[in-house]
């Protein structure tokens, strides 16, 4: 029971990483409508260049906030340029558009800073959180900066008319225009929140994983999962699914013979799909109904 | 004239589909596009609205709009409730409304128009925090309308309200709309294959054919006439 | 016009689709022809590692296809297909290895598994879609090296090191090296598997397949049992990627469980966009692309070479969107449409 337990915190605790990232997928996944695969080499990129800015001098927040900054334009940049040729080309194709971005990024970030672990500081410290072993200061406050995005989304979302003409852009571009929207620019601004989002992913994962540029490719992985069983229509649920994602992967290899580190990743992945084969918009997706 | 259409042509990629189309919507004015499937009647409303690649005239107030972007084409005051509908199916009813109201400013006057619009439709109301994609065939019509007035158009343009809607429902709808251009004075423009209604709605009514303008006339005239009434009307 | 689920790949092919090159049949099976005759005298003049890319490229191509039958003509999207491309591998590797059995039986038996594999996975594919597919293909895909290497298996698979394959020689009557009769032999397997993916496209099965891809409810409402043409399409188009899998193994002469992960499906699906989605001569242009184009990038420049390749792949996708069979088409179109008098 002891150990359940600890499994669990631990989980809880890589499941805040998961959760964080999988909130930055459904971002984008409401801004237009599919996933973008370059997400975790985006939100890499961020980190590194938070990292270099830190390197050179500047104080962490300072770094953070230019970073979040950079992250945004570049997101923006990113759509209308990269992604603006491609947007009535067939899916399939868009989706090898998005494979490039990976490459480019995950190869520039190698050239440019090589693929030695670098440390990255963390403001909340290493400290173990009420004395216990379970969970220590960082990873708490991992948790509480994804909450709290979290919280700033859906008062966005839900609250503001932009965060409704996003949401319309992306559900129905075509009607979206016939009431005035301009379907372009909510594309970009979703893009540029997604990036930015995930930068801040990023800066909140490198204390733990640290940086280098293959760190982001298997939390993408888990937060693409979290964000699929949460449910891709609801943050709230990304975020769930995120943490449930971390637990059920640390007791997989805890509790389940024979997996082993690698085989972690792959029962976490068909255990997911078991639950999605119930129910299949995730576990607080929203089913559409749509006439045929 | 408010809208004025002239030497009208329009294409889906390499083919044609309008060929020196002309016509004209003013003030408080309502008007029908009759005709049979693939006459073009859709493409009309599509070209007014910058979906469709155009070639000729399209003035809105004197102002050139042909070639427009549609989000540019809504802000002047044209509100178009499409084929489909277009509903927001994954956003609750009241949502569907407020995007209507996305162009304006004055959150009381928005809200109140809301409240109008629960006033004409009251199914909507009892509906309002649900989901779109839920709404009947019908309700999902008189959403589609109610957002398209919430722009407070002077232009509402309807393409096929009665499709697929029960002949009941359809007649509750139009009587609606007849409600609306009275106390509001919005012109509308009708795109319909159900001839009788249209122009029992519409003063004045444009048959098309294939592409083209085939008569232009009051809706007396078009009722009237030998070969529109067998084509058409049914009798 | 009504709203339509959204559903990823049934946009993302150009409806029509086969033998939708406005080109006279004979004119297509006299290119057709020439190509197969400059295929087959290619061994006589060039060296023995052009040869064994272009056996390489063969290989990729019937990969490729593979993924094709199950993506672009039936819609089911899969990013597991380097783990049947893997299990073909191996099945002729152990094959050989353990059992001395001879090479051209692994062929068959190597298809024979993948197929059987490939109808399984179907079955729960059934309940999934597009997203939800591609997670769980994901997870077939990263599952495939972890159960090479798994420990109770080593004995078969040879765990972390992998398997050496003893390459064949060519019978004693032809005066062929073992590169070249290595190409013969991928040159004829080829030509037969593609003949017959171009016979079962145009015949009712291909018909079912495609429609099952562009409207699933309609083609249930006319009575096309979709779950059994889905399920039987993964398994020919595991099938397939199995049998190019195996080909593989004998011309590198050699398999290891780290060479079969996700990146070697994301390499297949690129090829599949790149020839052209719906098209079957595409395939082997995909093929080309993904053998050549990541070694073009790395002569270029070994540290930037992933950004370069990124870079190459997106011009290829701005000019060509619908891949380069699609860009043949619209070419062609336009050839004929400046012929119009």
């Amino acid at each position: 029971m002891e150990l359940l337990l600890q499994q669990v915190m631990a989980g809880l605790a890589n499941g805040a990483i998961y959760a964080c990232m999988a909130l930055a997928v459904v971002m984008i996944y409401q801004a237009i409508d599919h996933l973008n695969f370059a997400q975790g080499e985006m939100a890499m990129f961020s980190t590194f260049i938070a990292w270099q800015m830190i390197a050179w001098g500047l104080p962490y927040w300072v770094a953070f906030a230019l970073t979040v900054l950079v992250s945004f334009v570049a997101g923006v940049l990113i759509d209308r340029v990269l992604f603006r040729p491609v947007q009535n080309a067939p899916i399939l194709s868009q989706i090898v558009a998005f494979i490039a971005l990976f490459s480019i990024l995950n190869s520039s970030a190698g050239q440019i800073w090589d693929f030695t672990i670098k440390n990255f500081p963390t403001p909340f410290g290493h400290k173990p959180l009420f004395g216990g072993t379970l969970i220590d200061t960082h990873e708490a406050g991992m948790i509480g900066v994804t909450l709290a995005l979290l919280g700033l989304l859906y008062l966005f979302f839900r609250g503001t008319r932009l965060g409704l003409a996003m949401r319309a852009a992306a559900a129905n571009p075509e009607s979206a225009r016939l009431v005035g929207i301009r379907v372009g620019w909510m594309t970009a601004l979703g893009w540029g929140m997604a990036a930015a989002i995930g930068a801040v992913a990023g800066m909140l994962i490198a204390p733990v994983v640290f940086l280098e540029p293959n760190m982001m490719i298997g939390v993408l992985l888990y937060g693409f999962a979290g964000a699929v069983l949460g449910g891709l229509t609801s943050p709230a649920g990304a975020v769930i699914g995120g943490f449930l994602v971390g637990i059920i992967e640390n007791l997989a290899g805890t509790f389940i013979p024979y997996v082993g580190r690698e085989l972690k990743l792959t029962l976490a992945l068909i255990l997911i799909v078991v639950v999605l084969m119930f129910r299949p918009s995730g576990i607080f997706g929203r089913r559409v109904v749509s006439r045929v | 004239m408010m809208l004025e259409v002239a030497g009208l042509d329009a294409f889906y990629g390499q083919n044609q589909a309008l060929y020196d189309v002309g016509f004209g919507v003013d003030e408080g004015q309502v008007r029908t596009l009759l005709g049979a499937n693939g006459a073009g009647k859709t493409t009309i409303l599509r070209a007014i609205c910058g979906m469709v690649r155009v070639a000729g005239d399209i003035r809105f107030d004197g102002k050139r709009i042909a070639g427009w972007a549609t989000e540019d084409v809504v802000r002047l005051g044209v509100a178009h409730v499409p084929e489909g509908r277009g509903t927001f199916l994954r956003l609750s009813v009241e949502e569907n409304l407020q995007l209507g109201a996305m162009t304006r400013k004055g959150r009381r006057e928005i809200a109140a128009d809301i409240e109008r619009v629960y006033v004409s439709f009251p199914r909507l109301k009892e509906r309002r925090a649900q989901q779109a994609g839920t709404l009947s065939g019908g309700e999902q019509q008189m959403l589609a309308v109610g957002r398209a007035l919430m722009l407070r158009p002077r232009l509402l343009l309807l393409d096929e309200p009665s499709f697929g809607l029960a002949p009941l429902i359809v007649e509750e709808l139009f009587a609606i709309l007849r409600q609306i251009n009275a106390e509001t004075g919005v012109a509308m423009l009708i795109v319909e294959q159900n001839a009788v209604l249209a122009l029992e709605l519409a003063e004045h009514a444009y048959l098309l054919e294939t592409g083209r303008v085939v008569m232009d006339a009051p809706s007396a005239v078009v009722g009237a006439d030998e070969s529109v009434r067998r084509s058409y009307l049914g009798y | 016009m009504t709203t339509v689920p959204k559903d990823a790949v049934a946009g993302a092919v150009p409806v029509p689709v086969q033998g939708s090159l406005r080109v006279r049949p004979t004119v297509r099976h006299l290119v057709v022809a020439a190509t197969i005759v400059i295929a087959a005298l290619i061994p006589l003049v060039a060296q023995s590692f052009v040869l064994f890319q272009l056996t390489e490229v063969m290989i990729y191509g019937l990969a490729i296809l593979g993924l094709n039958l199950l993506t672009g003509f039936n819609g089911q999207f899969s990013l597991g297909h380097s783990a049947f491309y893997g299990l073909g591998a191996y099945t002729a590797a152990i094959l050989i290895h353990n059992y001395e059995v001879s090479y051209l039986w692994t062929l068959p038996a190597a298809g024979g598994v993948c197929f059987v594999v490939g109808f399984l996975f179907g079955l729960p594919a059934l309940r999934l879609q597009n997203l939800y597919l591609a997670l769980a293909t994901f997870a077939l895909a990263t599952a495939m090296p972890q159960i090479l290497k798994f420990h109770a298996l080593e004995a078969w698979t040879g765990g972390v090191q992998g398997l050496v394959v003893d390459q064949p020689d060519a019978p004693d009557f032809l005066p062929l090296n073992t590169d070249q009769w290595l190409y013969y032999v991928t040159l004829v397997v080829v030509i037969i598997m593609f003949a017959a993916a171009a016979n079962l496209i145009r015949s009712r099965t291909g018909r079912a397949m495609m429609a099952i891809r562009d409207n699933p409810i309609a083609a249930a409402a006319m009575g096309i049992n979709a779950s059994l043409y889905k399920t039987l399409t993964f398994g020919v188009s595991a099938l397939y990627t199995g049998v190019a899998g195996a080909l593989s193994a004998l011309a590198v002469a050699y398999v290891a469980p780290d060479s079969f992960n996700i990146f070697l499906s994301i390499s297949l699906l690129v090829g599949l966009v790149i020839g052209g989605v719906g098209s079957i001569p595409g395939c082997l242009f995909g093929g080309l692309f993904v053998l050549y184009v990541p070694n073009i990038a790395n002569s270029l420049s070994t540290g930037l070479a992933g950004a370069i390749y990124g870079i190459i792949l997106l011009i290829v996708i701005y000019v060509m969107p619908a891949g380069a069979a699609g860009f043949t088409r619209f070419a062609l179109a336009r050839m004929q449409g400046l012929r119009r008098p």
